[in-house]
């Protein structure tokens, strides 16, 4: 049974920070910063917050979020498990707010100095806590310690399977970075890469090369979500959250999902589309344009064929055709996505999403964009929002 | 040592307190150039207030200055007194040998606590006297029973000026059975360096019993007893029929790989290089990660047939490795 929360929430903010390799700040003032300016988007007054939803590997508490911004009393606070596969997870959680009545106007923050600070391409190491270590007790003394080598190992199998090769991935790859090459805030503006460039990247995890993995970057993201009503009469047009869901799919496990019939796919995203898509009643040919989670280029394949846009195993073919791009099927991480922009564990897709149906992106499509899509992250426990424009 | 023993030895350890190690004595070198230098390249100290005389002068300083952590340099003896060659045995040394005459072999420099009072210029000398401050009540401590001694040392310059005061505090011990034992394992006999080895599993309730038999040299499948499924990794109830009775069956180790990676960066210390990662799908039916090796990576393909060994890989490791079949 799909959930009855279609349309009940709109995002009307968006706010970042700058994103860089050396914030040389704080996270609690990039968090800070993120609220502050995506409050200022919305025309809100942080006494209007009475929600705040997060990741749980985030640092920043609400309560000193909610302090340093000067917010006035808060009714709902939650946190989203499992990295980036939380981005869009903590748009459920704010549209469960609101439409329950819970909360009126709930904002979605995560900053992170993830390069001048903790950097996930380090891995896991010994000093984990209890279910996690246990877990990757089963990895850690063979070296597949990092995420690059989780997602490899599907890769390769996908790849055996498929017939898909690296140019797909470096389609995936030089797309983002031809995008990124125009937004003053990725870090790869004006830094165009040629296959050249592409094929000299070091090696990391075969069949992934340096290219293939996102960037580690500090900055901060942050998402107003309200009600359409209280939408109505704000600063920006709002964006409706038409679907939005999550899932941990059987067989599951956090990055190492290796012991179900078929690694070569990913159950979670499956079951979160086909959820998403009948909370509003609309299906891929709906979608216009999209933000897919791209921690690494290979698991936007997948996740290209659980939101139907291709059938499996086809999605290799899909992005070489240049469907990613400006004039193709599905314009897609027109910010430059995580590749090319920044690693903002997915929200700053969030906000990208939201541009696009505002109409503002730096790379704008031609075409009317009435839907676009946004994802989180894959290995771990995910899901995606469908946003619209307000009806 | 009897209570009469211990209270005559407390006696003659007491005495010692309040007694000055020797006359102020001026270090061998006073504040020079060359040892601000040496110091500066081996602590890797860049401040160029140490050794660059032009941008010395130009600062707030006017002119080189010693790091202040050379302080205490000034007023060292030097090596051949770090070797015992020097066959003094001034006040400090009477007092250690009496803790080792009664089995207080064990010695550990515990802190210092160091006050600047200006800084040393080159040309300054550097008068240091040192007095045995204090002796502690016999305490027990994670390495044995014993003493701490604080000795204080006051630094002036060569016009009566106080340049700093350091407090150094030493345990003497008698070593407990215990840290005896480690210190043997640490240094493993000689001072040989450990090799680093790899990154090791906790060990908990639902998957002690599996690395055990790692241990032992045995793959083990953990198996339902009522409906008889497989699971890898090991959990405590059967997903399939909610079980919580389990056994285990021991793996032929025959296998093929499933797909598998290179993993060529970031390098981990302990690790092989290369180093091949499998998913190895077990004839049992099964998967596991394990390591690919004897082959070279390019041999590597999904579908190649496996066959494993259980075996150490390093001092402190024994993990299941497969070879091309
Ligand atoms: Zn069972």
């Amino acid at each position: 049974m799909a959930a009855t929360i279609s349309d009940k929430a709109a995002i009307v903010g968006i706010g970042s920070t700058e994103f860089s390799k050396d914030s040389g700040r704080s996270e609690l003032a990039l968090a800070a910063e993120a609220v502050k300016k995506a409050l200022d988007d919305a025309g809100l007054k942080p006494s209007d917050v009475d929600g705040l939803v997060t990741f749980t590997i985030d640092q920043n508490e609400e309560v000193d979020v909610a302090r340093a911004v000067g917010c006035g009393n808060i009714s709902l606070y939650a946190r989203v498990p499992y990295g980036g596969g939380a981005a869009t997870g903590t748009l459920l959680q704010a549209a469960m707010a609101v439409a329950s009545g819970v909360a009126e106007v709930v904002v979605c923050y995560r900053a992170l100095n993830g390069r001048s600070g903790q950097r996930y391409s380090a891995g896991v190491s010994g000093t984990l806590i209890t279910g996690s270590a246990i877990h990757y007790g089963y990895y850690m003394p063979f070296g597949l310690l990092t995420p690059a080598s989780w997602v490899a190992m599907f890769t390769r199998r996908y790849m055996h399977l498929t017939g898909c090769t690296q140019d797909a991935l470096f389609e995936i790859a030089q797309a983002t970075r031809d995008y990124a090459v125009r937004n003053p805030a990725a870090f790869f503006y004006q830094r165009p890469m040629t296959r050249a460039d592409y094929d000299a990247g070091k090696k990391i995890c075969n069949p992934l090369t340096l290219y293939d993995c996102c960037q580690e970057s500090d900055g901060g993201c942050a998402i107003v979500v309200t009600t359409p009503e209280r939408a109505r009469h704000l600063k920006q047009p709002g964006v409706s959250i038409r679907g939005v869901a999550q899932c941990i799919a059987k067989d599951q496990e956090e990055m190492t999902s290796f012991y179900r019939p078929d690694i070569a796919r990913i159950p979670e995203m499956d079951v979160a589309a086909d959820e998403a898509y009948a909370q509003c009643g609309l299906s891929a040919k709906d979608i216009d344009a999209a933000v897919i989670y791209d921690a690494f280029t290979p698991i936007v394949l997948w996740q290209l064929e659980s939101w139907g846009f291709c059938k499996y195993g086809e999605a290799a073919d899909f992005v070489q055709a240049g469907n990613l791009r400006p004039n193709g099927r599905l314009p897609s991480n027109t910010h430059g996505g995580q590749l090319s922009e920044a690693y903002i564990h997915g929200v700053n897709g969030i906000v990208e999403a939201v541009r696009l149906v505002r109409g503002t992106s730096v790379n704008q499509p031609k075409k009317a964009v009435h839907h676009a899509l946004v994802t989180s992250g894959v290995g771990v426990p995910t899901g995606g929002a469908i946003l619209g424009r307000m009806t | 040592m009897t209570p009469a023993e211990t209270s005559a030895f407390e006696a003659k350890i007491r005495a010692y307190v309040g007694r000055e190690m020797g006359p102020p004595k001026r270090g061998n070198d006073d504040v020079n150039l060359a040892m601000i230098r040496h110091w500066a390249e081996v602590t890797g100290d860049e401040n160029p207030l140490y050794t660059d005389a032009e941008f010395a002068a130009a600062s707030s300083r006017k002119g080189i200055i010693a790091p202040p952590t050379m302080l205490g340099i000034w007023a060292m003896e030097g090596y051949p007194m770090a070797q015992g060659h020097t066959g003094k045995v001034d006040v400090q040394r009477e007092l250690h040998n009496i803790f080792e005459a009664h089995g207080f072999t064990g010695v550990l420099g515990t802190n210092t606590i160091t006050e600047f009072h200006r800084e040393l210029r080159p040309g300054d000398q550097v008068i240091s006297h040192t007095v045995i401050d204090n002796i502690s009540a016999p305490k027990k401590t994670a390495r044995g029973h014993g003493y701490f001694i604080e000795t204080v040392t006051r630094f002036t310059d060569q016009h009566g000026q106080d340049v700093g005061r350091q407090v150094f505090r030493t345990l003497r011990f008698m070593p407990s059975a215990e840290s005896v034992a480690a210190n043997q394992a640490q240094s493993g006999g000689d001072a040989k360096l450990k090799a680093p080895t790899r990154i090791q599993s906790p060990r908990g309730h639902d998957n002690a019993w599996w690395w055990e038999a790692i241990d032992q040299g045995k793959l083990l499948i953990q198996r339902c007893k009522r409906c008889g499924t497989l699971r890898h990794p090991p959990r405590p109830m059967c997903g399939e029929c909610q079980s919580l009775e389990w056994d285990s069956i021991e793996s032929s180790l025959e296998g093929e790989v499933y797909s598998y990676t290179e993993v060529s960066y970031p390098k981990f210390p302990g690790y092989p290089d290369p180093l091949l990662c499998g998913l190895i799908q077990l004839k049992e039916g099964t998967r596991l990660v394990a390591n690919i090796v004897g082959c070279v990576p390019e041999a590597v393909h999904v579908g190649m047939k496996v066959r494993g060994k259980v075996e150490r890989v390093d001092d402190a490791t024994v993990l299941p490795n497969f070879y091309p079949a």
